[in-house]
């Protein structure tokens, strides 16, 4: 009996490890920058390009940033939720529109409905670079003091709205 | 007749960038980070929109005299360790570069003393004078022997 039990103990091991493997999504790329300071910069909005933008313009407040494109599909299937969000009015909402044309941001808002207190326009990219944004949609969850507490990457579902951010909205207003 | 051939024009090529030994450096940087959407591919090889914004991005920093590990640390600080296409040797990644090699080295000595075990038991029975007469006997094919 005990000549079984090693070969079994290691293949039951191998099970265990290969099937914590198959829940796990190979492509994610963790965010180095959770626990840091978002990363300044200054861009104009899309609605009113005379006005900018900072993430220190929010300071003292626990905000989203969302990327997000007209030409994102994955972007149409998190709306519903953002929407559900911002309506909700527990946390503003800013849109970063990533490497898209005025015109075509303009007309997605109008046509699916606009959930941002504000989009703003980051036309080449540099400002997503920045932000270690690799594939839009992606949201940031930013605290009081400018320390970005959160990364989702790829579309927000109403189990992520209800599991994890929410509640963390929730204590990061307490802090 | 022949003149009438398409007509020649005899000069230098142009290179296909302005800076040649400049986009070889790039090259050499890009070489060394991983493409982030195409993910087992390099920066350098890869055709994604993302893999043309960073090559860019180290273009003008190279441009504006950043190294090599400027530009890497500028990278790493905003993917992580995943866009260098080498993974780093730290503790983190102990396993993965150690790994295959301490599993073959585990299979080899296991495989060592299951044979030397194997040798061990082969070699131990000692027959005495008249067992080794009966082996030989039954060896020959001699049927009787059995029965005796």
């Amino acid at each position: 009996m005990n000549r079984y039990l090693l070969p079994l103990g290691v293949f039951a091991a191998l099970v265990i490890l290969l099937a914590v493997g198959l829940t796990l999504n190979p492509r994610e790329v963790p965010s180095p920058l959770i626990g840091k300071p978002a990363p300044p910069f200054r861009l104009p909005q899309l609605h009113q390009p005379e006005q900018t933008f900072a993430p220190a313009d929010l300071k003292g407040k626990v905000w989203i940033l969302n990327v997000w494109a007209s030409w994102c599909a994955a972007c149409r299937d998190e709306h519903p939720v953002l929407t559900d969000l911002a309506n909700s009015r527990i946390v503003p909402v800013y849109g970063l529109n990533y490497k898209d044309k005025r015109d075509d941001a303009i007309a997605w808002l109008k046509r699916y409905g606009d959930p941002y207190d504000a989009s703003i326009f980051d036309a080449d990219g540099r400002v997503g670079i920045d932000y270690g944004v690799y594939g839009v949609p992606e949201t940031y969850i930013i605290d009081k003091q400018g320390v970005i507490r959160y990364k989702r990457i790829g579309p927000v579902t109403p189990e992520i709205l209800k599991e994890k951010i929410v509640p963390l909205i929730a204590e990061l207003n307490r802090g | 007749m022949l003149s009438l051939g398409c007509p020649a024009w005899a000069g230098e090529a142009q290179p296909a960038v302005a800076d040649p030994a400049l986009e070889d450096r790039v090259t050499a940087v890009a070489s060394e980070l991983r493409c982030l959407v195409c993910q087992n591919q390099t920066l350098a090889d890869s055709n994604a929109p993302l893999a043309v914004d960073l090559r860019n991005q180290i273009r003008e920093r190279m441009r504006e005299g950043a190294s090599e590990r400027d530009i890497i640390g500028f990278m790493v600080e905003r993917y992580g360790d995943f866009v260098l296409y080498r993974p780093p040797f730290k503790a983190a990644t102990l396993l993965l570069w150690v790994g295959p090699i301490a599993l073959m080295i585990a299979g080899l000595a296991a495989l060592y003393y299951r044979l030397a075990r194997r040798r061990r038991e082969v070699a131990k029975p000692e027959l005495s004078g008249e067992e080794r007469a009966r082996a030989a006997a039954l060896l020959a094919g001699d049927a009787d022997a059995e029965k005796r």
